[in-house]
């Protein structure tokens, strides 16, 4: 049975945290002939458990549902789930790509908030038609007619027939799928032009290798077609393609324009069928690529190392897993006098640091040190040659540089006008140059400024929100390399240099970053039998210092009465604690402490 | 590797008792006490008495020292002591063994005294903790240096031939000068062992609810204060021979070197700790619950390399070849020697031919020094 084109609704649904997202997905997938109510497990669609617990979600899925509609007519939804950080912008566009609506949900107790506002400018900047609906219609405090108007007037959608429902207790779903087959439109496209299809998501499979979701926006494609990945160049022959279901995947003969599925293709690992791309016929090829693609780029460099050197092969084996299915996800062995060997890892940005860092703890047990974020620095030399310095490791001598070049970023921040004063001030701060300011309607404003990308990658996202009350949102690329005043911060303990502690910084904040470090050391380290100098030094000059002192009186002087268990608790105590120290020279770091002063100024 | 404890039921071991009554709460003691009285002192006597009996029978060993701790074990009175005594003898046999009791200055002594060494006590432990008034009023002490004097007179008199008295260092108020006329008053009274204990400040004390306005020394003129106190110690006679504990030569105190050679002692009473064919245990803090019969909590094994390390540290003679020898059947692990030796420069230990010990410097950070040496992290 197929179903005709101008029955398929391909939409994503926008929430703020917590305001129903991921109920209402429930919901639907239960209104469709998609999940066996006793198969439900909460949230079906987030399925990692970090998602889980951080609730947000970090990679994409989609889901085709089958839909039978009032007016007696079958209909196939498919459903595409969005990540919302700014690290992940680009998926995000690119899932909004796929999709002709979205279904905008907003709490009738709390009304619009700074995601909902942000997420749906991106999507009425998509062109998808945007249908309110007002949930959680059974608090006591839901204020649905004040919420209705506020869409209104805020976002300037007309709301007079959004349903209001409750996503928890199932009231007035049906009106919400109604909505979607009545306001949303059908896809376009050209099942005989060439095959265009856009890569939304993709995702490693042990048995079929990287599977690509895809929506079609011309052609066709099926088993045994040799397809070409326009942008990034790879050739495949596809092996399968079919439909995410809710639980399952069933396999369909092929796809045509308007659809949304996957493709496999024995692709080997995710960067090879990226976000983004278009997937054409190699016998047949389209003559351009679909529009939005960028190339995957980390941005920020660490070094990762396993607090037990032993385990350096069980690191490798664990990023060599997660790259499978992480297209930006970059490692290259290196090694540290302090650290021993590891790993340099490129990332998208901090989250997706942090994100990735948490994975590997998690499922795969490691116990890790990591070094302080970088970018990469361009540097040229007094002998002409031009280096491209991403480990402040291999920082040359001062002496040995002609210029050093810091990368700088093209950078738009949304915000409503009253906190345009805020952002200004931050992103001046930050060492911004202001290019232009454009309002994009009466109240939002788009800020463009050139800002360092060593400015962006650290805090600058939590600092604009909480300027701007979580109402501004980032979006950012690289623009080129600009002469900057660089210089190398080292950090010594007793005397020695701790190379995984050194960092790359403009000059002039080399000194308050200095004052911080070594504050924060000194209140991590432990005291110990000798006094420990702590020094930050700027081309071997000591710029700032703290001290750590020795310990002077660490004694249990009475063991009586034959009972010796505090004493020797404390030495179990002592020497679990020693597991977690790594010996620098003659100083004791525990782990923490290179965590929390390399991970980022707080 | 865990040795194997010199305890084949040939071996001797100590008896300690622990006998919980005091007339009133020191700020800074949070040893298990509580005021008594008559009847609840006749109770405890009869069930201690009656459990030497019982665990006799159940351990089959014999003891060649008794201590009887505290609370105040002098409040018990002579006879209830020699009671206990007696029965400790019949049981446990001890054979020219030392026999300790505590005291506190106070009325009465001489009497205690008298009906204690009649049933055989040959060592008395006093809480003087202080020879300065100001600093024993601070204390929360409620005798004078004068009564202590006194009571080291009445037991010399008794026959009482071994007799120790407890310093505190680093309390409020103390000075070197002051430091220097508590031990002289020691020296003076002609005592043969000193305990000169570093005031701790214990969560669930008086002292510590109070902590934000005692005005103690701070941290470097504690560490001096116990250098000194060494020094002037050593001055007149008294060598250290553990961390705390000073003596003439030959009344080292038998029974507490049981517990820092790692030897076996069994505890009775409430808060009593024992260690027994490789076992520790105690009993809960509870005088009620000690007289219902209630078992002892389980403290899991005892006698490891590392713990007994850990005690033989605390001593001046430090941890040798030769006694890790006779303990586990091999000389101090290369790796432990080699981490010592790296503390010998800064005067924290002293290494001689077949191990090393800690300096009074040593014994002052002990807890991280002992860590230090035992568990050596790895050069990066």
């Amino acid at each position: 049975m197929k179903i005709p084109r101008e029955n398929i609704r391909n939409f994503c649904i926008i929430a703020h945290i917590d305001h129903g997202k991921s109920t209402l997905a429930d919901r639907i997938l239960e209104q469709t002939d998609s999940v066996p109510l006793r198969e439900m497990e909460n949230q079906i669609l987030d399925n990692m458990d970090l998602e889980r617990e951080r609730g947000i979600t970090i990679k994409a899925h989609a889901v085709t549902l089958l839909y039978h509609a009032k007016n007696g007519q079958d209909y196939i939804f498919n459903l595409i789930d969005t990540p919302g950080h700014v690290d992940f912008n680009y998926e995000v566009s690119r899932s909004l790509a796929a999709c002709e609506g979205a279904v905008l949900v907003v709490d009738a107790s709390q009304g619009i908030e700074a995601q909902t506002l942000a997420n749906t400018y991106l999507a009425v900047d998509a062109g998808l038609e945007i249908v309110p609906v007002i949930n959680k219609i059974d608090l006591p405090s839901a204020q649905p007619e004040k919420v209705r108007r506020e869409i209104e007037d805020v976002i300037g959608i007309p709301s007079d027939d959004a349903p209001c429902i409750s996503a928890k207790l199932g009231i007035n779903i049906d009106q919400v799928m109604e909505q979607i087959v009545e306001k949303i439109p059908a896809p376009k496209g050209d099942e005989n032009a060439p095959l265009k299809a856009l890569i939304f998501d993709s995702y490693y499979d042990s048995y079929k290798g990287a599977v690509a979701h895809v929506r079609v926006f011309n052609g066709t494609v099926k088993p045994g077609d040799e397809i070409r990945m326009m942008s990034a160049g790879g050739k495949f022959t596809v092996v399968d393609c079919g439909y995410m279901r809710a639980t399952s995947y069933e396999p369909a003969p092929c796809l045509h324009a308007g659809d949304v599925g996957v493709i496999s293709a024995s692709i080997k690992a995710v960067r090879e069928a990226r976000v983004g791309d278009t997937i054409t016929l190699a016998s047949n090829p389209a003559k351009e690529p679909l529009p939005g693609y960028r190339p995957a780029q980390p941005m920020v460099f660490c070094g990762i190392y396993p607090a037990d050197g032993a385990k350096y092969p069980d690191l490798r084996d664990a990023l060599e897993k997660l790259q499978l299915n992480d297209a930006a996800l970059s490692f290259e062995p290196e090694t540290s006098a302090a650290l021993g060997f590891g790993f340099r890892c490129g990332f998208l940005g901090l989250l997706h640091l942090d994100v990735v860092q948490e994975r590997l703890e998690r499922e795969y047990s490691l116990d890790l040190v990591t070094t302080a974020p970088s970018v990469v620095y361009r540097l040229k030399l007094t002998d002409g040659t031009v280096k491209m310095i991403d480990n402040p490791t291999n920082y040359p001598d001062p002496s040995q540089i002609a210029e050093a070049h810091e990368p700088f970023t093209d950078t738009h921040i949304y915000t409503p006008k009253n906190y345009v004063g805020n952002v200004m001030d931050l992103c001046q701060e930050r060492r911004g140059t202001f290019l232009d300011m454009n309002y994009l309607d009466t109240d939002r404003v788009d800020l463009h400024y050139e800002l360092p990308l060593n400015e962006i990658i650290y805090d600058f996202f939590d600092a604009l929100k909480s300027r701007t009350r979580g109402y501004a949102s980032l979006d950012y690329t690289l623009s080129g390399y600009r002469k900057s005043n660089l210089v190398k911060l080292d950090i010594l303990l007793n005397g020695e240099p701790v190379d995984a502690l050194s960092f790359i910084i403009f000059a002039d904040e080399a000194y308050p970053r200095a004052r911080r470090m070594v504050e924060k050391l000194r209140d991590k380290i432990p005291r110990q039998l000798f006094e420990i100098p702590i020094q930050a030094c700027v081309g071997g000059r000591v710029i700032a210092r703290e001290t750590v002192k020795a310990l002077r009186k660490d004694v249990l002087a009475k063991c009586y009465g034959g009972d010796i268990s505090r004493k020797k608790k404390l030495l179990e105590k002592q020497k679990e604690g020693k597991k977690r120290m790594r010996r620098i020279g003659t100083v004791e770091v525990p782990k923490e402490a290179f965590l929390s002063i390399l991970k980022l100024d707080e | 590797m865990a040795g194997q404890p010199e305890c084949s039921s040939g071996k001797s071991i100590g008896l300690y008792i622990h006998v919980p009554f005091c007339d009133g709460k020191c700020p800074y003691c949070d040893f298990f006490s509580l005021r008594g009285n008559s009847s609840m002192m006749d109770d405890y006597t009869e069930c201690i008495i009656n459990n030497l009996k019982s665990s006799s029978e159940q351990t089959a060993r014999k003891a060649d020292s008794l201590y009887l701790g505290g609370g105040t074990p002098s409040l018990l009175g002579g006879r209830r002591t020699a009671r206990i005594v007696e029965a400790a003898r019949k049981y446990f046999g001890l054979e020219g063994a030392e026999i300790a009791v505590e005291a506190n200055p106070g009325s009465g002594l001489a009497e205690f005294f008298r009906e204690a060494a009649a049933a055989g006590v040959n060592r008395v432990s006093l809480g003087l903790q202080s020879a300065d008034g100001d600093e024993l009023r601070l204390l929360g002490r409620r005798h004078t240096a004068d009564d202590a004097a006194r009571a080291v007179e009445a037991a010399r008199n008794a026959g009482i031939g071994s007799i120790s008295l407890d310093l505190m260092l680093a309390v409020q108020g103390q000075t070197e000068e002051s430091l220097r006329h508590s031990i002289e008053f020691c020296a003076s009274c002609g005592v043969q062992h000193v305990s000169a204990y570093l005031l701790k400040v214990e969560p669930h004390t008086l002292y510590w609810k109070e902590r934000a306005s005692l005005r103690l020394p701070d941290e470097d003129t504690s560490a001096a204060l116990y250098l000194e106190a060494v020094r002037l110690l050593a001055a007149h006679g008294y060598r250290q021979y553990e961390i705390s504990n000073f003596a003439k030569p030959g009344f080292e105190s038998r029974h507490n070197l049981k517990y820092w050679h790692c030897e076996e002692y069994l505890g009775l009473g409430p808060s009593a700790h024992s260690f027994l064919s490789g076992r520790r245990f105690h009993y809960a803090s509870s005088l009620r619950g000690y007289l219902a019969g209630d078992g002892p909590v389980q403290d899991g094994t005892g006698g490891d390399f590392d713990e007994f390390s850990m005690l033989r540290l605390r001593l001046a003679e430090g941890l040798t070849d030769r006694v890790c020898r006779a303990r586990f059947g091999y000389a101090v692990p290369e790796k432990i020697s080699r981490a010592a030796e790296r503390y010998e420069p800064a005067g924290l230990i002293q290494c001689f031919p077949g191990g090393f010990r800690f300096t009074p410097r040593g014994f002052l950070v002990s807890n991280a020094l002992t860590a230090e040496v035992l568990f050596p992290s790895p050069a990066s």
